[in-house]
Formats: structure tokens, sequence, C-alpha cells
């Protein structure tokens, strides 16, 4: 056991810090301040595509994919330490993140050649930006009932139907979308994973309103929409062991990144405790305040080190365990207690929002405690992870 | 970064866990617990012989010299099978003390005997005050000639009973940290008396220990310098919180076990209760508490070895998560077993007793959420 660092991972750390120092655009860290970046909102879009640029420039995104996909064929090792820096010096995430985190890794997986020296590196570059297309009105976490129809015509599939909750699809060139291509056979073995070019005739996106008042999902319907077969990954009807791989990736994805965005929220939450007043006191130094920052202090670093774990058995070449699946019920709860708390220590003054000279740090904890919300929701529910983890790790039958 | 145990150490797991399954079941658990002793003379050679009880001490003291994070996997094993005796005390309280603050001559004296099994220590620090910090050490030891005479009453000390030794935290002046000076008395010494209090962990013996007038008065009576005891105690305590906080992980991973055993096999309305939402959710609950309590005590097992600066710190973030963990799975066990867990005959309630033990041992989570916000300057 040990948590030092190799001379080869230190020297990458100092590499990854000195870049930061010396490139970090001064913009960044009012445009990035908010104390949690879940998704990055309508004005910062241009700011984060050439940031990304930027970071791609330097060798700092696509970390672990190989080099012949434009990627560094580096460890997750580096892509931790990386996370963790961009953490510390309070960096902008990348833009990109459905690209690089699930749709890069799943063509690379299953794509023809074409398709590998096709996609990836516009990826890489934010050229190309992805939004995911899973999701639909009757297809959340019983992901497997999709009713999106692709019917083939020809050496073309004619798309029709809708997605939902689709992140970035707005702003993005490209969709992972799954469509059922099969009806007469059970509902995992009729689904097709296409690779959609969003400017295709037919598709339209309409931003969704959420209860923060944001539009950063989006519904989008497809009438007729045309795609050709080459555009299929990984075969006709194979497209749930393809989605599976995607989702598989998201969670590695998560994985480094929301412990960071754990450790920048608490840090977050720390100062403005120190800045704010409850009942006359300063908020850290009432004792009730004090025990809850210091379980989440604790519950962040115990997050941690459960996520050293699961990466320690990626390393040795093993399958993550249980702490893998444990991790995003982990950081669900913590996060939204995070936020409650908050609100708890603005007290009354939690009910302004941006706009009002008495908000507490221009609002911004009221938009970062409203969006809390669709944390246990996202990226698969509360209850959909505890089902995993009770069936795939526990071992407990299926209900 | 490498966070994971190696391949000597994988194998002292399965080795303890079988030695356990043979030597400490469930029945001899309960024997054990109804004695007096809570051990018995063939167990504990048999412990002993393994090089367990010396396994973090020194070669020159009769010790294997391994570090921390192996005593940790033995220890894990130990909880498993929520073995009594006095391990703990001997090797974490009595033992540590004594390698922290002994002389040359006290540790060639007793840990070799300690580790052969001949001799038990132990450690009486809290007081009736059950006052955690040093002013909690508040017994009063007056000079008297070259040495001291110790008066006063020492509660929740393991395993005095059984010990040969005791080593006593007591006030030879000062406030606070200064003053604190530790003393290693035989609990044969005229004056010394000790009182087995019944505890609801029976698998945990406590005592009473009170010192009337009594004489201190060698040289080697002194453990360390006069005055200067709190550091090495204070070192021994941080030390035996992550040890014991191994010992709850062992426990709570085996009750996790055996619940979800348990929910795959009884049937309730015609299917294994395991399949209902309901169960399957809050064990999925309780193995995260597990894995997050095995993941921060392995790394505040990791910064013992290391001498690591943040040692305190990750002491106390472990302690205050796993006394609030250990406490909910036990206790999720039970309810998942539903009334068979509340059966005197079924095993979980020595888990959840233990746990409740432990979770006032070496201060609370409330005490340690505390350590923590000073630790990091809330």
């Amino acid at each position: 056991m040990d948590f030092t660092l190799t001379p080869d991972q230190q020297a990458f750390r100092d590499r990854v810090r000195s870049w930061l120092k010396d490139n970090l655009p001064a913009e960044s860290s009012a445009r990035t301040r908010r104390p949690t970046s879940d998704i990055p909102r309508p004005e910062q879009y241009d700011f984060m595509r050439k940031w990304q640029r930027r970071m791609y420039e330097a060798g700092f995104v696509g970390l672990t994919w190989p080099k012949e996909a434009g990627g560094q064929g580096l460890s997750f090792m580096e892509e931790m330490i990386l996370a963790e820096e961009m953490a510390l010096s309070k960096a902008p995430p990348i833009l990109n993140i459905l690209a690089i985190g699930m749709a890069g890794p799943t063509v690379i997986a299953y794509g023809t050649d074409e398709q590998k020296r096709r996609y990836p590196p516009k990826m890489l570059s934010c050229e190309e930006i992805w939004c995911q297309g899973y999701s639909e009105p009757n297809a959340g976490s019983d992901l497997a009932s999709l009713q999106t129809r692709a019917v083939k015509d020809g050496e073309h599939y004619v798309i029709n139907g809708q997605k939902v909750w689709t992140s970035l699809a707005h702003i993005a060139d490209w969709m992972m979308l799954l469509a059922r291509t099969d009806a007469d056979v059970p509902k995992h073995k009729g689904i097709t994973y296409f690779l959609l070019d969003m400017k295709s005739p037919g598709v339209t996106v309409k931003p969704l309103k959420q209860l923060t008042g944001d539009a950063e999902f989006n519904e989008v319907y497809f009438d007729n929409v045309r795609v050709h077969e080459s555009q299929i990954l990984g075969g006709v009807n194979n497209g749930w062991q393809v989605g599976l791989t995607t989702l598989m990736y998201e969670r590695l994805a998560l994985g480094f990144g929301i412990q960071v965005r754990l450790r920048i929220a608490l840090d977050g939450l720390v100062d403005m405790a120190r800045q704010t007043k409850k009942g006359g006191v300063v908020a850290t130094q009432d004792p009730i305040i004090r025990q809850k920052l210091a379980q989440l202090w604790i519950d962040t670093e115990a997050f941690k080190y459960t996520g050293a774990r699961a990466i320690t058995k990626l390393l040795r070449g093993e399958l993550p365990g249980p702490e893998a699946s444990a991790g995003k019920l982990m950081w669900v709860e913590g996060h939204q207690r995070l936020q409650e708390l908050a609100m708890e220590i603005q007290g009354p003054y939690a009910q302004l929002m941006a706009g009002s000279e008495w908000a507490v740090a221009d609002g911004i904890w009221q938009h970062t405690f409203l969006r809390s919300r669709a944390n246990s929701i996202e990226g698969g529910t509360t209850e959909i992870q505890r089902n995993i983890i009770g069936e795939r790790v526990l071992g407990l039958p299926k209900g | 970064m490498n966070f994971g145990f190696n391949e000597e150490q994988e194998l002292l797991r399965s080795t303890a866990r079988k030695f356990f399954e043979n030597e400490c079941s469930s029945t001899v658990v309960r024997g054990l617990m109804e004695g007096r002793e809570g051990m018995t003379p063939e167990l504990w050679k048999k412990i002993a012989e393994q090089g367990w009880i010396g396994l973090i001490y020194p070669e020159e003291h009769g010790g294997m010299g391994l570090g921390f994070v192996d005593l940790v996997v033995l220890l894990e094993e130990m909880g498993r099978a929520v073995m009594p005796g006095p391990f703990f005390s001997t090797v974490l309280l009595g033992g540590l003390a004594i390698l922290e603050a002994g002389s040359a001559a006290q540790k060639k004296e007793w840990l070799p005997r300690l580790a052969t099994g001949e001799a038990r220590a132990t450690l009486a620090w809290m007081e009736p005050s059950a006052a955690l910090g040093p002013q909690g050490i508040a017994l009063q030891a007056t000079p008297s000639g070259k040495g001291h005479r110790l008066s006063g009453t020492k509660l929740f000390v393991p395993d005095a009973h059984t010990a040969d030794a005791v080593v006593v935290a007591a006030r030879t002046g000062g406030t606070g940290e200064s003053g604190v000076s530790l003393f290693l008395l035989p609990t044969r010494t005229p004056g010394l008396e000790v009182k087995l209090l019944p505890t609801m962990d029976q698998t945990r013996k406590l005592c009473e220990v009170t010192l009337s007038d009594v004489a201190a008065l060698s040289a080697d009576a002194l453990l360390g310098e006069a005055g200067a005891g709190w550091k090495p105690l204070g070192r021994v305590l941080d030390r035996a919180t992550v040890a014991l906080c191994a010992e709850m992980c062992g426990g709570a991973q085996k009750v996790l076990d055996m619940t979800v055993e348990y929910a795959k096999i009884r049937q309730a309305f015609g299917r294994p209760i395991g399949s209902y939402q309901g169960v399957k959710h809050r064990a999925a609950d309780m193995l995260v508490d597990v894995e997050n309590s095995k993941s921060i005590t392995y790394y505040a097992a990791w910064a013992m070895d290391e001498g690591a600066v943040e040692g305190p710190l990750a002491v106390s973030m472990a302690k205050a998560y796993v006394s609030d963990a250990y406490r909910r799975v036990s206790a999720a066990g039970i309810q998942l077993h539903g009334g068979i867990g509340f059966t005197w005959e079924h095993d979980l309630h020595l888990y959840f007793k233990r746990a409740k033990g432990s979770e006032f041992t070496f201060g609370d989570a409330t005490y340690h959420r505390e350590r923590v916000a000073q630790l990091v300057n809330l």
C-alpha cells in the first residue's frame, strides 16, 4: 500500500500544474467559480470550446485513448492526476465531455477502421460536439423499452421518434443514438446504435426548461430522418451491448470527475460558511454546522479513497469491484446533503436569488441547490443504482 | 500509488480467516464470553504461536517487525470472528505503550514475554469523567522519595483482570498535556484493585481499576519521562483507534455477508426476501457503508505506517465514519433478518453489541468530527 506517486507520475503532475499555471485564462476563475459545475451554462460555450482546444493542443485531452486515435496512451492514474490538478487550480472543465467520456471510447471499442479514423480526433479537439440519445419519455430507468424506430430503406434507415433529457443537443454536431430496428424480438435484442449527424433533415431540438429555470437539457424529435447504414456502430441489433459499454465508460469517467467535483463544492461551501453569520456567529463556529461540515469532509475523503481502491484494481488489470459500483450513490447522497447544508447555513437568506443585493454569494448556491435534485435521477436513478449493487454486486435475486 | 494489499497480506488474511473459523467459531466465542477471562490458555497459546501478538513489535523484542497495514488485515479477521480476549489490550494498549514510551530495559523485559503469550498487559487511561483529552487524566501521582504514590480510579480498562501489568496514565503536575506521566505497574502491586464490570458487549471485558496509595517507587515504575507521557499516549491511542476501526470493518463485513446470505434463502410471499427492493436497497446501503469504512481505515493505517503528518486527521476521519457505519450496518442486519435476528441464538447481537461498545471506545463520531473540524481549521 502506497499513496505516493512514482517519479514519472510526479513529473506528469508537475507538467500539468505548470501548464495550468501558465495557461489558465484570467477570466476562467470568474467564469467557472460556480461551486459545482455540473454541466456548462450557455454563456460559457464559446469560451469552453477554446479552452478544450488549448488543452487538446497541449496533450491533456484523451489521456487514456490509444495514440492512433489521437490520444496519449496513458493510464487511469494520469487521468486521475489531471482531474485533481484541474480541480485544485479551479480550471474550467472540458466541454465535449460526452464525447471524451463515452462516445469516443465506444467508437474505439466497436468502430470500423473508417469510423475510428473519422470521429475521435474531432472529439478531442472539440471541433465536433456530441450528445447522447438514450432516454425517451417512456424509457428512462427501463432504457431497453425505447420506442424510437429505425426502419431499413435500401442502404439507409429511416428514424422516427423522440428522445428527452438530451444534454448539449442544442449545440451538438453528433448524437449517440439508440433506436429499435427489430420490434419482433425480445426488447434488448432489437436495438441498434447509430452515429447520427444532428444537422440531418428532420431532426428538431427543443430546449426543455427545468425547475432551475435553465434549459441545459433538450427534447429531440426525429421525423423521417435518413441515416446511412455505414453510420451503425457495432452491428445491427447489437446496440444494447454497445450502449452498455458506453455506460460502463460513463461510470469510469464519472468516477474521476465526481470525486473532484465534490471536493470543489466542499471547498466552496467552507469558504461561504466562513463568510456567513448565522444567529450572529460565524457559521463555521456553530457547533451543529461544524459537525455537518466535518461529516461532509470525512465523506468526501472516504469517497476519494474508495475511488483509489477501484483505480488500483484497474491498474492491476482487475475489474473494478464493489467499491466502484458504490461511487455514484455516494456522490449523489453527499452532494445533495452538501447543497442542503449550503441552504441551512444561509438560513432565511437562502430564499433570495441572484439579482438581489441581499443574496449570499450572488445567489450561486440557490442554483446549485436546485440543480442537485437532478443528481439522483440523471445517469441512472438512485433506485436503479441500488438495484445494480443489490443484484450484480451482492448477488441478490431480481424482483 | 497503490491502494491495495500485497500478496503476503492477502496470504495473512486467508490464513487468519481459516484459523478463526477453526479455532474461534461462534460456539467458541459464546463459551469465552460467558466466562470470566474471555480467553482460554490453549487458544491464547495458538494465537501466540502464529506470531500475531508480536506482529508489529521489532524482531529484537521477539516480534515479527511487520507494519500497521499488516496488523489491520489481521484485526479485520478478528473483528469478523468477533473474537473475545486480551489480544487488543495486550498488543495495542499495554504493549504499544511500552513500545512507544518504554526504556530499552522495559521493552526487553516485557515485549518478548507479551509476544510469546507468557504475559499480558493493558492500559488504564480513562477515568469516571470519561473525558477524552489530556484534561481527562486527573488521577494523582504524588512525589514520594525517588518515585510517586498513586491514588484514584480508572474506568473502562480492558482486560485488567487478566493482565500481568497495567500502564496507568496519571497526573504528576501541571494541567493539560504537560504533567501527564505513564506508570508501568504489575497488577499484583499492593493497593491496586481490579473489579470486573458487567458489560453490554460480553466479548469485551472491561474493568474498574482502583489505586489506593499505590507505591510506584522504583526507577522502572515510570514509563518514559515524568510529565511527558501525553505525547506517547496520544500516539498509542491514535494507533489503537485505527486498529479498532479495522476490527469494526471486519465485523461490519461479516454482518453484511450473513444478511445477504439470509436474504437469498428466506422466503416471504413465495419469493426470496432479497428480491424485494425494500430489502435489496437497504443491503446496498450497507455495502456502501462497509466499503467506505474499509477505504478510510486502510488510508489511516497507511498514514500510521508512514508517520504521515495527516495521521491524526486520518485517524479521526476513520473513527467518525466507522463508528456510525458499523452501528448502522449491524442494526440493519438485525432488521433484515426479522425476528430471528432479535434472538439470543443468532450471532447478530454479538456484532450489534460490539458495534455499540466500539462506538464509544476512543471517542465517538461526534467527538472525532469536532477533532476533524479543528484539524482542518474549520
